[in-house]
């Protein structure tokens, strides 16, 4: 049964430099990499040293705390360094691509064959456990739990998206092989949430297969977490795990050819980027694989930012030196805003944009504008009130679960919703705070202390 | 040219550098002057436009015209007062910017400098919320404030008011009110009764036998010598205009209304606040029509939004995001309430005919346990939910 729901609360940020739907075959990148940190909560235990020969899929480290989650290999190659920070800390495993690629081999099989525990065997050796996300938490999910359902969203709604719609072209049955594999691993439903504006085929191929919900409304309606508020809110003790597209494409994949291939089409987008469009990469690729020319000239002084993901959730990486993170859907150029603008608080601004309507842009709601990465302001303490309602279309209300999560006060914060969030649910509360409060730090840090005092 | 010369200084107000002392204020000069070039650390990498001194700042262009207007209406009060009756525009708003201006710059230089002494010792920035309680303090007080009553009053408002709850953002009470109200009850003779409206009456320079009492006062006159009708010098139409006696920026109800027009546009002020207090008092006004006991009670309801600081307050006290209500659910029974029982005040009470900035300074205290139970509410739904699923 499909549902429409209509979200009125969020806000589209209309930004210059949305990718061109033509997809280019990114080279291939002279490194490839995963990097720990990119895992919440992982520590990670090596299984590979620096020349040893990987294949796609062999295993690289594991988690300490579930040894049984292996973090594998995206390509064929020898791993060339082994970079680590203070205290010893992995910061990332670097592998160099051979020419032939090189696959594990993993038995391929049709998902009715499967049993739950056949299938999480398989994407635990695989490497593509850690794409199964459990909330509440927004962390990499426990293989020993049984979800109440499992959630998908169809659809990416944050500034510059890619469309899923395109990168869901020429990948066959994959997306709905990998659907119909999980749903092996939930005793409840998998929920796909589409917007108004998808149209693939393979979503509607599903219809009956898993239950669809169509989500009308500005950003963040896209987010998973949204969704599952609106479809079957999380109360307190119940787990749910979610899973992107990409992982799903990526099972399908494994099932039907018994190999680990992760090449996906990512967005390359912004307003520094010369021909936005969408790339075929391999995911962990070196960031300049798909950056070289494609940035448009700068003026002198001018520095660009590129984000490995959105603008509002992703990493900022370096652009040379940079890797695409492994949950990523698109790479964002935009300038930094590293400069001085003579009484800019008083000026009228008309490139600028504010959901407050102290600026003229809300007159003008198809124009898209040049954003760049500078605070406009200084932090101070919550004075506005009522902002941050209007972005989070969940019932839910965020200053007063920021506060919780400020006091450590356990309790309030679980029930306040802090079970129903994670920080890119909270990431425009964060863009349109006129104190410049960090809520997205915030929010992680509060689920830090719930995990930390639930266990 | 000035970029490079603050760039030059800079460093002798950073740690270490000979001015120390002084980098809060030169901090706050600085990102007066230029917005800052810090950028986005952790999260969202772009941000909205908007920020505090934005917000401010609408604040202040909204209060403009109840300002100029107030200064007009000083010097003709003054003049009317003196038995003048044909003096120039230009006459009237000259006296009356050269006898507002003082107890501005009073206001601010006091504020202001109290709280760069307290984010310099806090290590903080300086925090823009003074700007516009700098401007509110003159304006809700009568013109003939001896100024250093009105630097006193700022001082206990923004010490008392704001700094021990720790600045802008965590204050209880609207400072500008917190500043109107300890002049009230410290120094009761020089902002009640009738001769400190008019400017010049207490010093004797108006004619003989001239009543400077405001229509509230009238009111409350009219009460109290048992009148058989209500004793009021001015029309409704003075009251909409603002040519009556009264504290210097809440006299002209169609001044306010063009602030409230800026506020609501740009969306500032809460709109559910707002609404809700003209709301609030009008009805409350509605239901003494229906008791009907006294003359007062009897009066138009209508007459309770244009008359005394009622509009002002409605539109730039109650709607301090600080001290208001945080909740949507929570913003109308805040602002209801303001009115209903500033009319209460009003009526009930006619010793003390100005209900407002009682009523606002009451519900300020009473906002947080309103919100509470908002939330409160939201709690329960969401353990509702966690019942039926546990089912």
């Amino acid at each position: 049964m499909s549902k429409v729901i209509h979200l009125k609360k969020g806000l589209d940020i209309n930004l210059q430099g949305v990718a061109e739907k033509i997809l280019t075959a990114a080279p291939l990148a002279q490194e490839y990499a995963l990097t720990p940190d990119d895992y919440i909560g992982v520590i990670p235990k090596l299984l590979v040293k620096v020349d040893d020969a990987v294949k796609a899929g062999t295993p690289l480290f594991f988690d300490k705390k579930h040894p049984e989650v292996l973090f594998t290999s995206p390509i064929s190659g020898v791993v060339t360094a082994i970079n680590r920070g203070e205290k010893r800390k992995i910061l990332n495993i670097v592998i160099r691509p051979s020419e032939e690629r090189e696959y594990e081999e993993f038995n391929p099989s049709k998902p009715e064959e499967l049993t739950a525990e056949s299938l999480k065997e398989l994407m635990l050796k695989s490497g593509l456990w850690p794409f199964v996300i459990q909330r509440p938490y927004g962390i990499i999910a426990d293989p020993k739990d049984t979800p109440r359902d499992i959630f998908v969203s169809g659809f990416d709604s944050a500034p510059l998206a890619a469309d899923f719609d395109f990168i869901l072209q020429n990948t066959g049955d994959d997306f709905a092989i990998g659907i119909e594999a999980i749903k092996k691993l939930t005793t409840g439903k998998v929920y796909l949430g589409l917007s108004d504006e998808s149209h693939s085929k393979v979503f509607s191929k599903l219809e009956g297969v898993v239950e669809e919900n169509t989500f009308t409304g500005p950003h963040p309606a896209g987010n998973v977490g949204v969704q599952i508020h609106h479809i079957a809110p999380i109360n307190k003790g119940e787990v749910v795990w979610t899973m992107d597209v990409y992982s799903l494409i990526f099972l399908g994949r494994l099932l039907r050819t018994g190999k680990l291939d992760m090449s996906k089409v990512i967005a390359l987008a912004g307003s520094c980027v010369e021909k936005p469009r969408y790339y075929r990469i391999i995911s962990g690729a070196r960031v300049d694989s798909i950056l070289e020319n494609a940035i448009k000239p700068l003026k002198e002084g001018q520095s660009v930012r590129v984000i490995s993901g959105n603008v509002l959730t992703g990493k900022k990486i370096d652009k040379e030196t940079g890797f695409i993170t492994n949950y990523a859907n698109m790479v964002t150029v935009i300038p930094e805003g590293d400069h001085y603008e003579m009484l800019g608080w008083i000026a009228p601004r008309l490139g600028k944009f504010s959901m407050s309507r102290t600026y003229f842009s809300w007159l003008t709601p198809k124009k898209s504008y040049n954003l760049d990465t500078n605070l406009n302001g200084g932090r101070r303490a919550l004075v506005m009130s009522g902002e941050y309602e209007k972005v989070l279309p969940m019932d839910i209300y965020p200053v007063y679960l920021v506060k919780a999560i400020l006091a450590g006060d356990i309790d309030k914060m679980e029930n306040l919703g802090i079970y129903e969030v994670i920080e890119e649910d909270l990431a425009l509360c964060e863009f349109v705070c006129t104190s410049k409060t960090e809520v997205q730090k915030i929010v992680r840090d509060g689920i830090t202390q719930m995990i930390k005092e639930l266990n | 040219m000035l970029r490079k010369y603050i760039d030059k200084i800079k460093p002798q107000f950073e740690k270490g550098g000979r001015f120390e002392k002084l980098h809060s204020t030169f901090d706050a000069f600085e990102t007066f002057l230029y917005v800052p070039n810090t950028v986005t650390k952790s999260g969202s990498h772009i941000r909205d436009a908007i920020e505090l001194k934005r917000t401010m700042f609408t604040v202040v262009v909204a209060l403009i015209p109840a300002l100029l207007f107030g200064m007009y209406n000083v010097g003709l009060q003054h003049f009317r007062a003196m038995g003048i009756l044909d003096s120039t525009v230009m006459e009237c708003f000259w006296f009356g910017f050269l006898k507002v201006l003082p107890i501005i710059i009073v206001s601010y230089v006091v504020g202001l400098g109290i709280e760069f002494i307290f984010a310099q010792v806090r290590g903080h920035e300086v925090n823009e919320g003074f700007l516009v309680s700098g401007l509110l303090i003159p304006m809700v007080m009568p013109v003939d404030a001896p100024l250093w009553m009105v630097a006193v009053s700022t001082a206990f408002a923004v010490i008392i008011g704001k700094e021990v709850f720790g600045g802008t953002g965590m204050n209880v009470f609207n400072p500008a009110l917190l500043a109107r109200a300890f002049m009230f009850f410290a120094y009761t003779p020089y902002i009640s009764g009738e001769k400190v409206w008019v400017a010049g009456m207490n010093a004797g320079q108006t004619l003989d036998g001239y009543s400077g009492a405001t229509p509230l006062t009238e009111i409350a006159n009219s009460l109290s010598e048992k009148a058989a009708s209500l004793n009021i010098s001015s029309t409704v139409s003075d009251w909409i205009i603002g040519t009556i006696p009264g504290s210097i920026g809440e006299t002209s109800f169609i001044a306010i209304m063009i602030g409230a027009i800026i506020l609501l546009f740009t969306g500032i002020a809460s709109w559910r606040i707002m609404l809700s207090v003209f709301a609030g008092g009008y009805l409350m006004g509605l239901f003494f029509n229906m008791l009907g006991l006294n003359i007062v009670m009897e009066m138009p309801a209508y007459y309770h939004l244009l008359l005394g600081g009622f509009a002002f307050g409605a539109v730039f006290m109650a709607t301090d995001p600080v001290t208001s209500a945080q909740t949507n659910t929570g913003k109308f029974i805040y602002g209801f309430l303001i009115g209903a029982f500033a009319v209460l005040i009003r009526v009930v009470n006619p010793g003390y005919p100005e209900g407002m900035m009682l009523s606002i300074l009451f519900m300020n205290a009473m906002a947080p346990i309103i919100d509470h139970y908002v939330v409160e509410a939201n709690i329960r739904r969401r353990n509702r939910r966690l019942k039926k699923a546990t089912k």
